[in-house]
């Protein structure tokens, strides 16, 4: 019903989600921006910020703002929750299977507050 | 009585398929006929002589233990109107009329056929003795003959079984369960000549006396004495004589052949149908399969052979089937339990091959006999005996079948792993035969794997499981993936490090020592020291472990936090759609009724779908994580705690009732697993940790399949470590005996903090204790002897985690900012829409992604809950 909507008008939109200081170090939460489920991730005790879509194809469940934030070789990734696979936070690709990405949005920190870009 | 087909059997066009005896072998190959669609290609009819179609003639003794023949019927309701196949009961085929082409069976049915798959099964030897026809004399072959011999014992104090081989000592079992005194007669020197030498018969026979049964072997049967026609005594060749008031004959079978006699079909010399390796006879529309078929000069008494004939008999009826399937031959080994005693033998185990040595083990003492025929040169295993203690028989018929080369001391394959010496349990990855199978959802071998690492010269986990496939589905046979690449890199000359992962050059035992060595108390403060990076999903769990099981600080306190798994990170238990399970603690399995009720009440009111697990408590699924607190809040108000069952952590300690209720506890096992389990609650640990508390020797809590299992004696306590159930099973190992509460708690301590201190990460006990250096006597050295003078620091960290236990969700709900994490949304107070779910047995599952599609579609709404 919302993918419908989307299309129509493409307004860009910066949408207040949340505190930095409601994302605890190296976790992630979930946000519900525009009847999407968006999972962001905060890296240390920064204000390094991320945003992947929450749904994980793999366990086809949307979970992934549970995972655990780390990198590989460098690349800073999250692990899916449930079977382990790893996704680049700032491409959405997947480390563990080249043919699978995932959406990634546009988030920043604004005076302490989290914002996500997104379309209406 | 005549079971009809709807139409298709009568349909015209199709060909006729008759086939003669409808026992095991004759209904599997109907059934194959089916599965194989070969059935819609054919009329197939089905003479049956017995008065009720197929059963299962293998557990023919379960009918005296309580089985009705329905119990023991392997026809599935409706199988032959459903499929098409038309069945004559109680109607036996008299002639086959090669000529015409014909069958005709007693009751007069005439039918043409086109092919013809005989299945007529063989028959019980009846002796040829004087007097053997007199009344109370039985064979032991259908379930008629089983129903008249209890009928007919009723009236008897005495039994005979004449024949002690594999059938003759089940019907002596039966005889003995009937309240007869039973005496069995062999005429050779020992029981079971076919199956065992002349020391394994003598144990057991030495068994089989002790359960009161009395064996005469090398007794030649002259007469059979009668008065009024009912059996009074037998009179032996060396001039004895025995009285009983029954006999069943149990000497061997022949097979039935009487039908293909007649029709002149080829028939071997002493009896039996000829088939080639199609299970052809002379008549190339004429099949054979079971105990009547002849290959190669031996009749197969066993139902798996005569399986594979059918198989390959449907293979060639059917379109579809695989038409170079042929029958080979097969091996004759056999295990089974008689009287409570097991008997296995399999391969050459008599050693007719040319050149072969034997190894042989007797305790005379315990009733076991074991044998192991060698090859030559005393690298591979040709066969073997084993009587009293079969457990090694699946393991050692694989070193058979795959031709694995032996160990160096093949010796110590007929011990029990006491020593810490080679055992089948303990030879790790290495002793698997390349067939095995690794990982089962991606049904990848161990040969799969060596060769992809060879091969594409892989060198890591990740990149073997991409192009194997193995450890992608459930992930439960990545250790032993990972076991294997160490292995094969060892072997090819790779140095592989231990590092726990990319960003620590440290093993875990290492990074253990230093974070305890230099007081480290934070992953940030120990990856700035020791590691480089950022960390990852195996290092950061890995730390967390080792931090909690060392200053044991809440592990959702800030610095920790963002370290856990899925699973520790909100205390429960993730499922398949994201949703989590949530499992008390129930020390010992020792439940009130209260305690019940409450569990009840509170799956009710969140909609959780409720189970039992197999570590005796409940689980309560499909909670979301904004349930979660209140859940708990509910729990912890009716005096629950934390189960740990999300955390690599002491799981159960799982109980028996012991000598408070049972008749044979010596020792209260509740009283001791609801200790344990309260002493070690919240441990973490390199991986799981499982426990059980047995009464006594019988062992209803599966001691000794756990990580440390405590079985009561007469005396006190043995304490059992190192077990496992799971992906590869292993028995646990003695470590003391008959020790006291006290001393059982002390080598507990010592014990399960030096497996803390130096496993690997993920790695259970017996994974540990494999590798372990010096084995079972090194760990009493250091556990018992302390050996590295290490033992009172043990106890000390033990002590301390005991004094510093804290309920994680008691502390979880006390903390508002703890509990701002449970939710699924920051921004919304909504719950995952995503979730779904159906109802099935009067609770909730999660709906499949196909029902989710179909909920979704147009004008159905989505049941979120
Ligand atoms: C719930 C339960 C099945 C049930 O419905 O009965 C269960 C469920 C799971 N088991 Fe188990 N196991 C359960 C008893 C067992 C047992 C039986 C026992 O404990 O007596 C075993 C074999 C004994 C043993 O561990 O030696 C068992 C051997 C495993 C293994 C294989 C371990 C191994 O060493 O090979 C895994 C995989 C692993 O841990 O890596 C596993 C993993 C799992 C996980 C955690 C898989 C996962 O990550 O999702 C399952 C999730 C639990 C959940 O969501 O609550 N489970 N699992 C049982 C919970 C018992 C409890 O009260 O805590
Ligand atoms: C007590 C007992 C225990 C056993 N335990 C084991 C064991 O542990 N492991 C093992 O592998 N094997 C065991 N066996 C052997 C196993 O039961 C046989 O190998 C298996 O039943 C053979 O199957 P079959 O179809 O060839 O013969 P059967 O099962 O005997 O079936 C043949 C059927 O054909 C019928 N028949 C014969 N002639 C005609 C005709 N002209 N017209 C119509 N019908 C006819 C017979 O009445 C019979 O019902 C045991 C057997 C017994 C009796
Ligand atoms: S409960 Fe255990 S055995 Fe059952 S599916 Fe899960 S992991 Fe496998
Ligand atoms: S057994 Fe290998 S992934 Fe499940």
């Amino acid at each position: 019903m919302v993918q419908a909507l989307q299309k129509q008008t493409e307004i860009k939109q910066w949408v207040d989600v949340c505190s930095i200081e409601d994302i605890q170090p190296d976790t992630g939460v979930c946000a519900l921006v525009n009847g999407e489920q968006i999972a962001i991730f905060r890296v240390g005790a920064t204000e390094e910020v991320y945003a992947l879509n929450n749904y994980d194809p793999f366990s086809k469940a949307y979970v992934l703002s549970r995972g655990l934030v780390g990198d590989r070789k460098g690349i800073i990734k999250v692990a899916s929750p449930i079977y382990k696979q790893n996704f680049n936070l700032k491409t959405g690709e997947c480390l563990d299977d080249e043919t699978v990405k995932i959406p990634t949005y546009s988030v920043q920190v604004d005076e302490g507050r989290v914002k996500v870009e997104s379309c209406f | 009585m005549a079971i009809d087909g709807v139409m298709e059997s009568d349909m015209v066009g199709l060909r006729n398929l008759i086939v003669i005896g409808n026992g095991m072998v004759g209904h599997k190959f109907l059934e194959l006929m089916v599965k194989k669609e070969g059935h819609h290609d054919w009329n197939i009819i089905t003479f049956c002589e017995e008065s009720r179609v197929a059963y299962d003639r293998v557990n023919l003794s379960g009918f005296f233990a309580g089985k009705t023949a329905a119990d023991l019927s392997l026809v599935e309701p409706g199988f032959y109107q459903e499929n098409g196949l038309k069945v004559y009961i109680g109607d036996k085929a008299e002639i086959i009329n090669r000529e015409q082409k014909k069958v005709i069976s007693a009751n007069g049915v005439e039918i043409e056929y086109d092919k013809i798959v005989l299945a007529t099964g063989s028959y019980p030897f009846v002796p040829p003795i004087k007097g053997n026809d007199a009344t109370g004399t039985f064979v032991y072959r259908t379930i008629d003959d089983l129903e008249q011999i209890s009928a007919y014992a009723k009236q008897c104090k005495t039994g005979v079984v004449v024949g002690g081989g594999l059938l003759g000592l089940e019907c002596a079992n039966a005889l003995q369960n009937l309240g007869l005194k039973t005496h069995i007669i062999e005429f050779m020197p020992r029981l079971m000549p076919v199956q065992v030498d002349d020391l394994g018969g003598q144990v057991l026979r030495a068994k089989i006396e002790e359960l009161g049964l009395t064996v005469h072997t090398n007794k030649v049967t002259q007469e059979i004495v009668n008065e009024d026609g009912k059996v009074t005594k037998m009179v032996f060749a060396d001039g004895s004589e025995l009285e009983t008031d029954m006999i069943v004959f149990s000497a061997g079978i022949r097979p039935r052949d009487d039908l293909a006699r007649k029709s002149d079909l080829t028939i071997g010399e002493r009896g039996g149908i000829i088939i080639d390796e199609s299970c052809q006879t002379s008549d190339p529309d004429i099949f054979a399969i079971g105990e009547c078929a002849l290959h190669q000069n031996r009749i197969y008494g066993l139902v798996a052979p005569g399986y594979k004939m059918a198989e390959v008999v449907a293979d060639r009826f059917s379109k579809n089937g695989n038409n170079d399937n042929s029958f080979t031959g097969a091996d004759m080994c056999t295990k089974l339990k008689l009287l409570g005693v097991d008997v296995a033998s399999f391969g050459d185990h008599f050693g007719k091959t040319s050149g072969a040595k034997d190894v042989t083990f007797v305790d005379s003492r315990q009733g076991v006999y074991k044998k192991l025929v060698l090859s030559e040169d005393g690298k591979y295993l040709l066969g073997g005996i084993l009587v009293g203690d079969a457990s090694d028989y699946g393991t050692l018929l694989q070193f058979v079948q795959n031709q694995i080369t032996l160990p160096p001391h093949p010796e110590d394959l007929l011990m029990s792993p006491r020593e810490g010496k080679a055992s089948l349990a303990t030879m790790g990855v290495d002793s698997l035969p390349d067939t095995a199978q690794i990982c089962s959802c991606n049904n990848v071998s161990k040969g799969d794997i060596c060769r992809a690492i060879r091969d594409d010269n892989l060198r890591d986990v990740p990149t073997l499981k991409k192009c194997t496939k193995a450890g992608t589905g459930c992930g439960g046979c990545v250790p032993l993936v990972t076991d294997l690449l160490k292995s094969e890199l060892k072997k090819a000359g790779v140095a592989v490090n231990n590092h726990l992962c990319e960003h620590f050059a440290y093993s875990r035992q290492e990074l253990y020592h230093l974070l305890r060595f230099h007081q480290i108390k934070s992953f940030g403060e120990l990856l700035e020291k020791f590691g480089t990076g950022k960390g990852c999903e195996i290092c950061k769990p890995a730390v967390a472990s080792m931090l909690a099981s060392t200053w044991n600080e809440h592990i959702l306190s800030t610095p920790h936090v963002g370290l856990q798994d899925t699973n520790d990170y909100y205390l429960a238990n993730i499922q398949r759609d994201g949703t989590y399970s949530v499992v008390p603690r129930v020390p010992g399995g020792e439940i009130t009724p209260d305690k019940l009720i409450a569990l009840g009440e509170i799956a009710t009111e969140f909609g959780l779908y409720t189970k039992i697990t197999g570590g005796q408590r409940i689980d309560l699924f499909g909670a979301r994580v904004d349930q979660l607190p209140h859940i708990w809040k509910q729990l912890v108000d009716a005096g629950f705690e934390s189960g740990h069952a999300y955390g690599k952590a002491l799981r159960t300690v799982k109980s028996c009732v012991g000598s408070t209720w049972c008749r044979f506890g010596v020792q209260d096992s509740t009283s001791l697993a609801i200790e344990v389990e309260l002493r070690y609650r919240g441990l973490r640990s390199p991986h799981k940790l499982k426990s059980a508390v047995s009464g006594c020797t019988r062992e209803c809590a599966e001691a000794q399949s756990k990580d440390f299992g405590i079985i009561a004696t007469e005396k006190g306590w043995n304490l059992y470590v190192c077990g496992n159930g799971g992906i590869k099973p292993q028995h646990a190992v003695l470590l003391a005996t008959d020790i006291d509460k006290e001393t059982l708690i002390k080598y507990l301590d010592r014990f399960l903090i030096f497996y803390v201190r130096t496993a690997d990460r993920l790695e259970r006990t017996a994974t540990w204790f494999n590798k372990l250096e010096g084995g079972i006597d090194y760990l009493k050295q250091v556990i018992i002897d302390d050996s590295l003078g290490i033992a009172a620091e043990l106890e000390a960290q033990m002590q301390s985690l005991v004094n510093t236990y804290q309920c994680e969700w008691k502390a979880t709900i006390e903390d508002p900012q703890k509990l701002t994490r449970f939710r699924h949304f920051v921004n919304s107070d909504q719950s995952d829409p995503s979730l779904a779910y159906v109802e099935e047995r009067g609770q909730k599952r999660p709906a499949t992604q196909q029902e989710k599609e179909i909920m979704r579609s147009p004008g159905i709404l989505i049941p979120v809950s």
